[in-house]
Protein backbone atom coordinates (compact mmCIF):
# COMPACT_ATOMS: atom_id res chain seq x y z
CA UNK A 1 0.00 0.00 0.00
CA UNK A 2 2.55 1.73 -0.37
CA UNK A 3 1.68 3.79 -3.47
CA UNK A 4 -1.44 5.56 -1.89
CA UNK A 5 1.29 6.51 0.99
CA UNK A 6 1.06 10.75 1.96
CA UNK A 7 4.00 12.40 2.98
CA UNK A 8 5.06 15.67 3.38
CA UNK A 9 7.21 17.72 0.95
CA UNK A 10 9.03 20.63 2.16
CA UNK A 11 8.67 22.40 5.13
CA UNK A 12 5.65 21.73 7.36
CA UNK A 13 2.92 24.29 7.46
CA UNK A 14 0.15 24.47 10.49
CA UNK A 15 -2.51 26.71 11.35
CA UNK A 16 -3.62 26.09 14.75
CA UNK A 17 -3.62 22.53 15.35
CA UNK A 18 -4.24 21.69 11.52
CA UNK A 19 -1.96 20.25 9.19
CA UNK A 20 -2.17 22.11 5.41
CA UNK A 21 1.39 20.79 4.62
CA UNK A 22 2.45 20.72 0.88
CA UNK A 23 2.19 17.00 0.24
CA UNK A 24 2.64 14.32 -2.89
CA UNK A 25 -1.07 14.64 -3.11
CA UNK A 26 -1.07 18.45 -3.51
CA UNK A 27 1.74 18.28 -5.80
CA UNK A 28 -0.33 16.06 -8.08
CA UNK A 29 -3.10 18.35 -7.79
CA UNK A 30 -0.95 21.00 -8.78
CA UNK A 31 0.39 19.60 -11.77
CA UNK A 32 -3.26 18.08 -13.08
CA UNK A 33 -4.81 21.17 -12.80
CA UNK A 34 -1.54 22.94 -14.34
CA UNK A 35 -1.97 20.24 -17.18
CA UNK A 36 -5.50 20.82 -17.87
CA UNK A 37 -4.69 25.11 -17.71
CA UNK A 38 -1.78 24.77 -20.20
CA UNK A 39 -3.71 22.09 -22.33
CA UNK A 40 -6.36 24.36 -22.78
CA UNK A 41 -4.95 28.05 -22.92
CA UNK A 42 -2.74 26.48 -25.82
CA UNK A 43 -5.92 25.08 -27.47
CA UNK A 44 -8.01 28.51 -27.63
CA UNK A 45 -4.70 30.75 -27.88
CA UNK A 46 -4.75 30.83 -32.16
CA UNK A 47 -8.16 30.79 -33.90
CA UNK A 48 -7.31 29.33 -37.15
CA UNK A 49 -9.89 27.89 -39.10
CA UNK A 50 -8.50 24.20 -40.16
CA UNK A 51 -7.51 23.55 -35.86
CA UNK A 52 -4.18 22.37 -35.19
CA UNK A 53 -3.31 19.25 -33.09
CA UNK A 54 -4.03 20.98 -29.33
CA UNK A 55 -6.89 23.38 -30.60
CA UNK A 56 -8.57 20.42 -32.03
CA UNK A 57 -7.99 18.79 -28.55
CA UNK A 58 -9.77 21.83 -26.73
CA UNK A 59 -12.25 21.90 -29.33
CA UNK A 60 -13.48 17.99 -29.09
CA UNK A 61 -13.22 17.65 -25.62
CA UNK A 62 -15.33 20.84 -24.84
CA UNK A 63 -18.29 19.72 -27.57
CA UNK A 64 -17.68 16.35 -25.86
CA UNK A 65 -18.70 17.81 -22.40
CA UNK A 66 -21.17 20.64 -23.88
CA UNK A 67 -23.02 17.52 -25.50
CA UNK A 68 -22.98 15.28 -22.69
CA UNK A 69 -24.43 18.20 -20.46
CA UNK A 70 -27.56 18.89 -23.12
CA UNK A 71 -28.16 15.32 -23.49
CA UNK A 72 -28.73 14.72 -19.93
CA UNK A 73 -29.63 17.99 -18.12
CA UNK A 74 -31.00 20.13 -21.12
CA UNK A 75 -30.51 23.31 -22.24
CA UNK A 76 -30.86 24.87 -18.48
CA UNK A 77 -27.58 23.64 -17.31
CA UNK A 78 -25.86 25.64 -19.73
CA UNK A 79 -24.84 28.00 -16.82
CA UNK A 80 -22.89 25.13 -14.68
CA UNK A 81 -21.27 24.20 -18.06
CA UNK A 82 -17.86 24.91 -16.76
CA UNK A 83 -18.14 23.58 -13.42
CA UNK A 84 -18.88 20.13 -14.96
CA UNK A 85 -16.55 20.60 -17.84
CA UNK A 86 -13.53 21.71 -15.22
CA UNK A 87 -14.38 18.68 -13.03
CA UNK A 88 -14.17 16.41 -15.38
CA UNK A 89 -11.10 17.61 -16.73
CA UNK A 90 -9.61 17.67 -13.11
CA UNK A 91 -11.07 14.04 -12.86
CA UNK A 92 -9.81 12.33 -15.59
CA UNK A 93 -6.63 14.43 -15.40
CA UNK A 94 -5.78 13.09 -12.23
CA UNK A 95 -6.97 9.53 -12.81
CA UNK A 96 -4.65 9.60 -15.69
CA UNK A 97 -1.49 10.76 -14.06
CA UNK A 98 -1.84 8.14 -11.57
CA UNK A 99 -1.41 6.16 -14.49
CA UNK A 100 2.42 6.99 -14.91
CA UNK A 101 4.75 4.57 -12.70
CA UNK A 102 5.81 6.12 -9.31
CA UNK A 103 3.24 8.65 -9.97
CA UNK A 104 0.62 8.97 -6.66
CA UNK A 105 -3.14 8.74 -8.20
CA UNK A 106 -4.89 11.54 -5.95
CA UNK A 107 -8.48 9.96 -7.10
CA UNK A 108 -7.50 6.96 -4.79
CA UNK A 109 -8.03 8.88 -1.86
CA UNK A 110 -11.70 8.81 -0.34
CA UNK A 111 -11.33 11.99 0.80
CA UNK A 112 -10.87 13.96 -2.23
CA UNK A 113 -13.79 12.23 -3.82
CA UNK A 114 -15.82 12.54 -1.31
CA UNK A 115 -15.11 16.44 -1.05
CA UNK A 116 -16.11 16.38 -4.79
CA UNK A 117 -18.89 14.29 -4.35
CA UNK A 118 -20.35 16.36 -1.34
CA UNK A 119 -19.72 19.67 -2.80
CA UNK A 120 -21.72 18.62 -5.89
CA UNK A 121 -24.31 17.03 -3.57
CA UNK A 122 -24.59 20.02 -1.67
CA UNK A 123 -24.19 22.45 -4.82
CA UNK A 124 -27.41 20.80 -5.97
CA UNK A 125 -29.63 20.37 -3.82
CA UNK A 126 -29.20 24.12 -2.97
CA UNK A 127 -29.88 25.05 -7.11
CA UNK A 128 -33.06 22.85 -6.26
CA UNK A 129 -34.19 23.92 -3.32
CA UNK A 130 -33.79 27.88 -5.25
CA UNK A 131 -35.38 26.44 -8.44
CA UNK A 132 -38.78 25.10 -6.98
CA UNK A 133 -38.49 25.77 -3.21
CA UNK A 134 -40.01 23.36 -0.88
CA UNK A 135 -41.62 21.91 -3.77
CA UNK A 136 -38.36 20.19 -4.20
CA UNK A 137 -39.05 17.49 -1.65
CA UNK A 138 -41.91 16.04 -4.02
CA UNK A 139 -38.10 14.62 -5.80
CA UNK A 140 -39.11 12.06 -2.80
CA UNK A 141 -42.93 11.28 -3.67
CA UNK A 142 -42.82 9.31 -7.12
CA UNK A 143 -45.98 9.69 -9.14
CA UNK A 144 -48.30 6.70 -9.42
CA UNK A 145 -47.32 4.88 -6.31
CA UNK A 146 -50.12 3.24 -4.30
CA UNK A 147 -50.71 4.92 -1.26
CA UNK A 148 -50.01 2.35 0.64
CA UNK A 149 -46.81 1.61 -0.18
CA UNK A 150 -45.87 5.29 0.44
CA UNK A 151 -44.36 5.64 3.42
CA UNK A 152 -42.06 3.11 2.60
CA UNK A 153 -40.90 4.21 -0.87
CA UNK A 154 -40.72 7.64 0.82
CA UNK A 155 -38.31 6.14 3.07
CA UNK A 156 -36.24 4.16 0.41
CA UNK A 157 -36.08 7.50 -1.66
CA UNK A 158 -34.87 9.77 1.32
CA UNK A 159 -31.94 7.33 1.74
CA UNK A 160 -30.97 6.98 -1.65
CA UNK A 161 -30.98 10.54 -2.55
CA UNK A 162 -28.31 10.76 0.72
CA UNK A 163 -26.80 7.79 -0.42
CA UNK A 164 -25.26 9.96 -3.52
CA UNK A 165 -22.46 11.87 -2.23
CA UNK A 166 -21.20 8.17 -0.55
CA UNK A 167 -21.68 5.86 -3.84
CA UNK A 168 -20.45 8.51 -6.13
CA UNK A 169 -17.17 9.09 -4.03
CA UNK A 170 -16.74 5.72 -3.00
CA UNK A 171 -17.15 4.54 -7.05
CA UNK A 172 -14.43 6.82 -8.13
CA UNK A 173 -12.11 6.05 -5.39
CA UNK A 174 -12.62 2.17 -4.99
CA UNK A 175 -12.27 1.92 -8.80
CA UNK A 176 -8.54 3.79 -9.03
CA UNK A 177 -7.86 2.05 -5.65
CA UNK A 178 -8.66 -1.77 -6.67
CA UNK A 179 -6.98 -0.82 -9.87
CA UNK A 180 -3.83 0.36 -8.50
CA UNK A 181 -3.60 -2.69 -6.50
CA UNK A 182 -4.27 -4.62 -8.48
CA UNK A 183 -1.60 -3.69 -10.91
CA UNK A 184 0.52 -3.98 -7.89
CA UNK A 185 -0.38 -7.55 -6.79
CA UNK A 186 0.32 -8.70 -10.07
CA UNK A 187 3.75 -6.53 -10.19
CA UNK A 188 4.37 -8.46 -7.16
CA UNK A 189 3.94 -12.05 -8.74
CA UNK A 190 6.47 -10.93 -11.58
CA UNK A 191 8.72 -10.82 -9.14
CA UNK A 192 8.40 -13.27 -6.71
CA UNK A 193 8.14 -16.35 -9.85
CA UNK A 194 10.79 -14.69 -11.27
CA UNK A 195 12.18 -15.37 -14.59
CA UNK A 196 10.67 -18.55 -15.49
CA UNK A 197 7.16 -17.85 -14.49
CA UNK A 198 7.28 -14.77 -14.13
CA UNK A 199 5.54 -13.70 -17.60
CA UNK A 200 2.20 -14.35 -17.53
CA UNK A 201 1.37 -12.11 -14.70
CA UNK A 202 3.72 -9.76 -16.75
CA UNK A 203 1.44 -9.77 -19.09
CA UNK A 204 -1.51 -9.27 -17.16
CA UNK A 205 -0.22 -6.62 -15.70
CA UNK A 206 -0.07 -5.28 -19.47
CA UNK A 207 -3.09 -5.72 -19.94
CA UNK A 208 -4.27 -4.44 -16.41
CA UNK A 209 -2.72 -0.81 -17.34
CA UNK A 210 -4.68 -0.46 -20.76
CA UNK A 211 -7.91 -1.44 -18.71
CA UNK A 212 -7.15 0.78 -15.96
CA UNK A 213 -6.37 3.58 -18.43
CA UNK A 214 -9.75 2.56 -20.20
CA UNK A 215 -11.18 2.68 -16.28
CA UNK A 216 -9.89 6.26 -15.49
CA UNK A 217 -11.55 7.29 -18.52
CA UNK A 218 -14.52 5.97 -17.94
CA UNK A 219 -14.67 6.51 -13.96
CA UNK A 220 -14.13 10.44 -15.18
CA UNK A 221 -17.19 10.15 -17.60
CA UNK A 222 -19.40 8.32 -14.91
CA UNK A 223 -18.48 11.02 -12.53
CA UNK A 224 -19.19 13.86 -14.38
CA UNK A 225 -22.50 12.54 -16.07
CA UNK A 226 -23.78 11.42 -12.77
CA UNK A 227 -23.57 14.98 -11.96
CA UNK A 228 -25.37 15.76 -14.95
CA UNK A 229 -27.86 13.12 -13.97
CA UNK A 230 -28.42 14.72 -10.10
CA UNK A 231 -28.09 18.66 -12.13
CA UNK A 232 -30.72 17.08 -14.06
CA UNK A 233 -33.03 16.23 -11.01
CA UNK A 234 -32.71 19.42 -9.42
CA UNK A 235 -33.44 21.19 -12.57
CA UNK A 236 -35.64 19.74 -14.38
CA UNK A 237 -38.31 18.56 -11.35
CA UNK A 238 -40.31 15.53 -13.24
CA UNK A 239 -42.44 14.43 -10.37
CA UNK B 1 -32.99 2.56 -7.65
CA UNK B 2 -32.76 -0.81 -4.75
CA UNK B 3 -29.75 -2.46 -7.15
CA UNK B 4 -27.65 0.97 -6.96
CA UNK B 5 -28.66 1.01 -3.34
CA UNK B 6 -27.64 -2.42 -2.61
CA UNK B 7 -24.80 -1.69 -4.38
CA UNK B 8 -23.56 0.84 -2.33
CA UNK B 9 -24.04 -1.04 0.79
CA UNK B 10 -22.18 -3.79 -0.90
CA UNK B 11 -19.24 -1.30 -1.16
CA UNK B 12 -19.53 0.20 2.51
CA UNK B 13 -19.80 -3.45 3.81
CA UNK B 14 -16.33 -4.24 1.18
CA UNK B 15 -14.70 -1.27 2.18
CA UNK B 16 -15.39 -1.58 6.20
CA UNK B 17 -14.26 -5.22 5.66
CA UNK B 18 -10.97 -3.74 4.46
CA UNK B 19 -10.34 -1.24 6.82
CA UNK B 20 -10.40 -4.22 9.80
CA UNK B 21 -8.21 -6.53 7.67
CA UNK B 22 -5.89 -3.43 7.22
CA UNK B 23 -6.08 -1.65 10.63
CA UNK B 24 -2.54 -2.95 11.73
CA UNK B 25 -0.79 -1.81 8.41
CA UNK B 26 -3.05 1.04 8.12
CA UNK B 27 -4.96 1.86 4.54
CA UNK B 28 -3.03 4.87 4.02
CA UNK B 29 -6.98 6.48 2.85
CA UNK B 30 -8.13 5.88 6.15
CA UNK B 31 -5.41 7.72 7.65
CA UNK B 32 -6.42 11.32 8.91
CA UNK B 33 -3.47 12.83 9.30
CA UNK B 34 -3.29 14.15 5.87
CA UNK B 35 -7.27 14.60 5.44
CA UNK B 36 -7.35 18.53 5.77
CA UNK B 37 -4.18 18.87 3.99
CA UNK B 38 -6.01 17.07 0.86
CA UNK B 39 -8.71 19.38 1.42
CA UNK B 40 -7.18 22.10 1.63
CA UNK B 41 -5.11 21.56 -1.36
CA UNK B 42 -8.03 20.11 -3.44
CA UNK B 43 -10.41 23.61 -2.86
CA UNK B 44 -7.18 25.78 -3.84
CA UNK B 45 -6.65 23.90 -7.09
CA UNK B 46 -9.34 23.08 -8.68
CA UNK B 47 -10.72 26.35 -7.09
CA UNK B 48 -7.84 27.93 -9.46
CA UNK B 49 -8.51 25.94 -12.09
CA UNK B 50 -12.17 26.24 -12.69
CA UNK B 51 -11.67 30.12 -12.00
CA UNK B 52 -9.34 30.49 -14.75
CA UNK B 53 -11.30 27.88 -17.11
CA UNK B 54 -14.23 29.62 -16.86
CA UNK B 55 -12.99 33.14 -16.76
CA UNK B 56 -10.67 32.79 -19.56
CA UNK B 57 -10.33 29.56 -21.20
CA UNK B 58 -13.92 28.21 -22.24
CA UNK B 59 -15.28 31.36 -23.63
CA UNK B 60 -12.42 31.39 -25.52
CA UNK B 61 -12.92 28.00 -26.82
CA UNK B 62 -16.64 28.88 -27.39
CA UNK B 63 -16.03 31.93 -29.39
CA UNK B 64 -13.82 30.31 -31.28
CA UNK B 65 -16.26 27.29 -32.10
CA UNK B 66 -18.87 30.06 -33.08
CA UNK B 67 -16.50 32.08 -35.26
CA UNK B 68 -15.59 28.83 -37.16
CA UNK B 69 -18.89 27.86 -37.56
CA UNK B 70 -20.35 31.48 -38.56
CA UNK B 71 -17.33 31.44 -41.24
CA UNK B 72 -18.26 28.19 -42.62
CA UNK B 73 -21.89 28.83 -42.79
CA UNK B 74 -20.37 32.46 -44.43
CA UNK B 75 -18.67 30.94 -46.70
CA UNK B 76 -21.37 28.38 -47.93
CA UNK B 77 -23.76 30.28 -48.48
CA UNK B 78 -21.26 32.93 -50.46
CA UNK B 79 -20.03 29.60 -52.34
CA UNK B 80 -24.23 29.08 -53.00
CA UNK B 81 -25.12 32.63 -54.41
CA UNK B 82 -21.57 32.54 -56.99
CA UNK B 83 -22.89 28.69 -58.23
CA UNK B 84 -26.25 30.65 -58.94
CA UNK B 85 -24.50 33.74 -60.70
CA UNK B 86 -22.71 31.23 -62.90
CA UNK B 87 -25.63 29.05 -63.50
CA UNK B 88 -27.59 32.44 -64.76
CA UNK B 89 -24.19 33.10 -66.70
CA UNK B 90 -23.99 29.99 -68.42
CA UNK B 91 -27.95 30.31 -69.48
CA UNK B 92 -26.92 33.60 -70.90
CA UNK B 93 -24.23 32.33 -72.84
CA UNK B 94 -25.54 29.03 -74.03
CA UNK B 95 -28.85 31.82 -75.28
CA UNK B 96 -26.00 33.99 -76.57
CA UNK B 97 -24.98 31.31 -78.89
CA UNK B 98 -27.81 30.50 -79.79
CA UNK B 99 -29.46 33.38 -81.10
CA UNK B 100 -25.88 34.09 -82.76
CA UNK B 101 -26.20 30.38 -84.61
CA UNK B 102 -29.52 31.54 -85.65
CA UNK B 103 -28.69 34.80 -86.68
CA UNK B 104 -25.93 33.06 -88.70
CA UNK B 105 -28.57 30.75 -90.28
CA UNK B 106 -30.53 33.72 -91.17
CA UNK B 107 -27.34 35.37 -93.23
CA UNK B 108 -26.71 32.28 -95.07
CA UNK B 109 -30.41 31.56 -96.41
CA UNK B 110 -30.82 35.30 -96.98
CA UNK B 111 -27.12 35.41 -99.01
CA UNK B 112 -27.97 31.78 -100.91
CA UNK B 113 -31.99 33.31 -101.83
CA UNK B 114 -29.96 36.30 -103.12
CA UNK B 115 -27.28 34.38 -105.28
CA UNK B 116 -29.71 31.59 -106.43
CA UNK B 117 -32.30 34.81 -107.82
CA UNK B 118 -29.35 36.22 -109.46
CA UNK B 119 -28.24 33.41 -110.80
CA UNK B 120 -31.66 32.78 -112.22
CA UNK B 121 -32.02 36.29 -113.61
CA UNK B 122 -28.52 35.83 -115.62
CA UNK B 123 -29.88 32.61 -117.04
CA UNK B 124 -33.16 33.90 -117.85
CA UNK B 125 -31.56 36.71 -119.53
CA UNK B 126 -28.96 35.19 -120.92
CA UNK B 127 -31.43 32.26 -122.74
CA UNK B 128 -33.63 34.92 -124.35
CA UNK B 129 -29.99 36.94 -125.82
CA UNK B 130 -29.44 33.21 -127.42
CA UNK B 131 -32.94 32.66 -128.44
CA UNK B 132 -32.91 35.98 -129.81
CA UNK B 133 -29.62 35.78 -131.71
CA UNK B 134 -30.99 31.94 -133.03
CA UNK B 135 -33.99 33.23 -134.05
CA UNK B 136 -32.48 36.25 -136.36
CA UNK B 137 -30.39 33.56 -137.40
CA UNK B 138 -32.56 31.12 -138.20
CA UNK B 139 -34.65 33.91 -140.49
CA UNK B 140 -31.19 35.32 -142.20
CA UNK B 141 -30.89 31.77 -143.17
CA UNK B 142 -34.01 31.22 -144.45
CA UNK B 143 -33.93 34.41 -146.17
CA UNK B 144 -30.96 33.54 -147.84
CA UNK B 145 -32.65 30.15 -148.94
CA UNK B 146 -36.04 31.17 -150.23
CA UNK B 147 -33.49 33.89 -152.20
CA UNK B 148 -30.85 32.16 -153.34
CA UNK B 149 -33.05 29.45 -156.06
CA UNK B 150 -34.16 32.68 -157.98
CA UNK B 151 -30.54 34.40 -157.65
CA UNK B 152 -29.14 30.73 -159.16
CA UNK B 153 -31.54 30.96 -161.85
CA UNK B 154 -31.04 34.99 -162.47
CA UNK B 155 -27.53 33.87 -162.98
CA UNK B 156 -28.25 31.02 -164.82
CA UNK B 157 -30.03 32.66 -167.41
CA UNK B 158 -27.54 35.29 -167.65
CA UNK B 159 -24.33 33.24 -167.64
CA UNK B 160 -26.57 30.74 -170.85
CA UNK B 161 -27.12 33.74 -172.23
CA UNK B 162 -23.45 35.17 -172.55
CA UNK B 163 -22.40 32.06 -173.25
CA UNK B 164 -24.38 31.48 -175.95
CA UNK B 165 -23.87 35.35 -176.93
CA UNK B 166 -20.20 34.53 -177.17
CA UNK B 167 -20.73 30.84 -179.11
CA UNK B 168 -23.08 31.72 -181.57
CA UNK B 169 -23.22 35.47 -181.79
CA UNK B 170 -26.94 35.40 -181.53
CA UNK B 171 -29.22 36.94 -179.21
CA UNK B 172 -31.87 34.46 -177.32
CA UNK B 173 -34.91 35.89 -175.94
CA UNK B 174 -34.52 35.66 -172.03
CA UNK B 175 -37.49 34.26 -171.83
CA UNK B 176 -36.66 30.98 -173.44
CA UNK B 177 -33.65 30.53 -171.70
CA UNK B 178 -35.10 30.62 -168.49
CA UNK B 179 -37.76 28.05 -169.23
CA UNK B 180 -34.91 25.86 -170.22
CA UNK B 181 -33.26 26.59 -166.95
CA UNK B 182 -35.83 26.40 -165.40
CA UNK B 183 -36.17 22.33 -166.63
CA UNK B 184 -33.04 21.33 -166.48
CA UNK B 185 -32.93 22.65 -162.75
CA UNK B 186 -35.79 20.79 -162.17
CA UNK B 187 -34.60 17.94 -163.74
CA UNK B 188 -31.30 17.66 -161.34
CA UNK B 189 -33.48 18.63 -158.14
Amino acid sequence: MYQFNVYRIGPEIKIGEVDLSFTNASLFMVISSLAVLIIFNLGSKKNSLIPNKIQLLAELSYTFVSKMISDTAGSKAKPYFSFIFSLFMFVLFCNMFGMIPYAFTVTSHIIVTFVLAAFIFFGVTIIGFIKHGFGYLKLFVPSGVPVVLLPLIVVIEVISYLSRPVSLSVRLFANMMAGHTMMKVFGGFVISLGIVGGWLPLGFSVALTGLEILVAFLQAYVFAILTCIYLNDALNLHH
Amino acid sequence: MFLRFSQTLLIYFLLFSYVESAESGGMPQLNPEFWFSQIFWLIITFGIMFILLSKFVLPKISENLELRKAQISENIEAAEKQREESDKKLKEYDQLIINSKNEAKNYFNKAREKILKDVDKKRESLEKEIDEEIDKVEKEILDLKNKSPEKIRKIAVETSSDLIKQIIGVEVNNSSISAIVEDVSRKTN
